[in-house]
């Protein structure tokens, strides 16, 4: 059963300059485990989709599955819910908390999920050594580099183990070394059965990707597959 | 999130801002302080008014003797004693709900004990005085009854005579002399403190009435049985307006004074002087109170301008939170906890300045004050509440955000 489901996903603004159609009929289904790649130009109405399949917004019309739930008639509260338990963030500009430790950051979800304190610490320092940063566990993000303070924003993304990844440029504030050290953490989880879906405009991220998904005008006018969903079956140290 | 938790989370942002957070509270403190400070002193004073009420004796009337015309000529109030012990017998037995009717006479005198020496206040009594005044010796006894009769040479210190006559040695059987008259101690009465008027109460003596008028005060009392003043105490305080009615009706009567004629004493009831007085008193410290609550209410406008440049500020970390699944009400409540954490720091705060200024003041005009447990508690509570009236506007406003919006913002 595919972990996404998108039927006609319609989202239209009324601005005053008028209205603009963002996104106009996409259906699409990603399944569990797969590595997607969004592309295309600004506008091309990637963000919004990644907004809607995020969970932070409704369409205006269509229909969305996330895991089961029919995301379009859920209210703020459900959806909140859901982007809790279902979803991990990752964010272009990290978007940590400045004045907590790289533990507590990771242990926000958690708490909005009601677990109590000594169930945080336990779960944010394994999600921490998941990404190589155990020993960095009591550093604030200003003493952190940008790959580090990416890795624990993707710790606090998979804490509360959500079946979706959703990152978005996740290494536009990368050089280029780093970046590709946090793609092939994305490859890794992967492996280890986390469905990623990745929004980027850089071609070279999006070949690490098992499937490519092009947007223009609001539609999707590209959707390739670049490697099959089970390629962790195919990964060298599997294989073994 | 749990509370414990958000108040600490509260506190590290409050913490992240110290200096900022600091003068955002000093409305607060400031305001509660007043409020602490005021409340304190305002009851001082009406702690004060109260305990000069009870010092006084409740229930209490004075007769005066009045005006006196002497061949056309109109003298002073008290100029001469128009009362006596028998219009005091008369008002004990004919007015109703007197309990006590004590004539007495007063004056200044000179107590010389062995080497020293005292000016004081002498007062010649009669029993019903110490019961008018509620007031009770502390060491040895008080006149029997044939001493009074009998106007015996014996008297009773005031704790102040006492002291400054005998030091730390007892008091108790020597012999005082006053106009020469050599008097045996046979009390010391308890100690009374200040007056309403900054007198040391406790600078007095007491003589049997009879005593006093014959040997020592003389003057005016010449006439047999004249007295000062009579104190009248009754049962009840709504036996007070109409026993005075009655006593002034008894008193005209028995002084012969008919029709338009003036009368020649003139009775104040000292209950209700006191009672206006705490009454004045209690209004000043409400109205002290309410100054105080404008400059709370001042207080929280700072705090909710704050909390205002805070959710601005946090814009993107409110939407990151929203993100990882952070409900509108979430957000809501921690930015009212903040909010109320914020104004309770302050309160507390202001409950420690003001309960310091309080203090301060009782020490330097004398007066005294007390910090109350309510007023600290009213203080808590209404800083609190202003925390989460002011900062609900903010909270709601931080709540409301759009998460895509807020994660875009600058």
């Amino acid at each position: 059963m595919a972990l996404i489901e998108t039927r006609d996903l319609r989202r239209v603004y009324d601005l005053d300059a008028g209205r603009v159609v963002a996104l106009d009929g996409v259906s699409l289904a990603i399944d569990q485990g797969d590595f997607v790649a969004v592309m295309g130009p600004s506008g091309s109405g990637k963000s919004t989709f990644m907004n809607l399949i995020g969970c932070l917004d409704r369409p205006s019309s269509g229909e969305y599955r996330l895991a089961g739930a029919a995301v379009e008639s859920l209210d703020a509260d459900g959806l909140a819910r859901l982007r809790n338990r279902e979803i991990g963030f990752v964010f272009q500009q990290f978007n940590l908390l400045p004045r907590v430790d790289a533990l507590s950051n990771v242990e926000l979800p958690m708490v909005y999920a009601g677990f109590d304190r000594k169930t945080r610490r336990e779960q944010a320092l394994r999600s921490l050594s998941r990404v190589g940063l155990a020993e960095r566990a009591h550093h604030r993000p200003m003493q952190l580099s940008g790959g580090q303070q990416q890795r624990v924003a993707i710790a606090r993304a998979l804490v509360n183990s959500p079946s979706l990844l959703l990152a978005d440029e996740p290494t536009g504030a990368l050089d280029s070394h780093t970046a590709n050290e946090i793609l092939s953490l994305f490859q890794e989880l992967n492996r280890e059965g986390v469905t990623i879906v990745l929004v980027t405009h850089d071609a070279e991220v999006g070949r690490h990707a098992h499937r490519l998904v092009r947007f223009r005008d609001g539609r999707v006018i590209e959707d390739r597959r670049q490697t099959p969903v089970d390629a962790r079956d195919l990964a060298p140290e599997a294989a073994e | 999130m749990r509370l414990v938790e958000a108040i600490r989370s509260a506190l590290s942002a409050i913490m992240a801002n110290a200096l900022r957070s600091l003068l955002t509270m000093l409305g607060i403190v400031i305001g509660v302080a007043a409020v602490i400070a005021m409340v304190a002193i305002g009851s001082g004073a009406r702690n004060l008014v109260d305990s000069q009420i009870r010092s006084l004796g409740a229930n209490l009337a004075i007769v005066t003797p009045g005006n006196v015309t002497q061949g056309g000529a109109r003298l002073g109030a008290g100029a001469a004693s128009s009362l006596t012990d028998e219009d005091a017998q008369a008002i004990r037995r004919e007015v109703d709900g007197v309990v006590a009717a004590a004539p007495f006479v007063q004056g200044g005198a000179q107590v010389v004990a062995g080497g020293s020496n005292w000016g004081t206040r002498i007062y010649g009594v009669d029993l019903d005085w110490f019961s008018a005044r509620e007031w009770d010796v502390a060491d040895g006894r008080t006149f029997d009854p044939e001493e009074v009769r009998r106007g015996d040479i014996v008297i009773i210190l005031g704790q102040t005579v006492a002291r400054n006559l005998f030091g730390e040695a007892d008091p108790l059987d020597q012999v005082v002399r006053v106009r020469n008259v050599p008097f045996r101690v046979i009390g010391v009465m308890a100690p009374k403190g200040q007056s309403a008027f900054g007198q040391d109460q406790d600078d007095v003596i007491f003589v049997p009435l009879d005593a006093g008028r014959r040997r020592v005060i003389g003057r005016n009392y010449a006439k047999d049985g004249s007295v000062g003043s009579i104190f009248v105490k009754f049962a009840n305080e709504e036996d007070i307006e109409p026993g005075i009615e009655s006593m002034t009706q008894l008193l005209r009567q028995r002084h012969r004074i008919t029709g338009e004629q003036e009368d020649d004493f003139s009775i104040r009831n000292l209950t209700e002087i006191a009672n206006t007085a705490s009454a004045s008193a209690n209004t000043l410290s409400m109205l002290l109170a309410a100054v105080a609550a404008v400059s709370l209410l001042v207080g929280g406008i700072g705090i909710m301008n704050i909390m205002l440049v805070s959710v601005t500020e946090r814009t993107r970390e409110i939407g990151l939170r929203l993100a990882v699944g952070a409900r509108p009400r979430d957000i809501r409540s921690q930015f009212l906890i903040e909010a109320t954490t914020l104004s309770t720091i302050g309160g507390a705060l202001g409950i420690g300045l003001g309960a310091g200024a309080a203090y301060l003041v009782a020490q330097l005009a004398g007066w005294p004050s007390l910090v109350s447990t309510n007023a600290i508690l009213m203080a808590v509570g209404f800083s609190a509440l202003v925390g989460i009236f002011f900062g609900f506007y903010p909270a709601q406003r931080a709540a409301k955000l759009d998460p895509i919006e807020a994660l875009r913002r600058e």
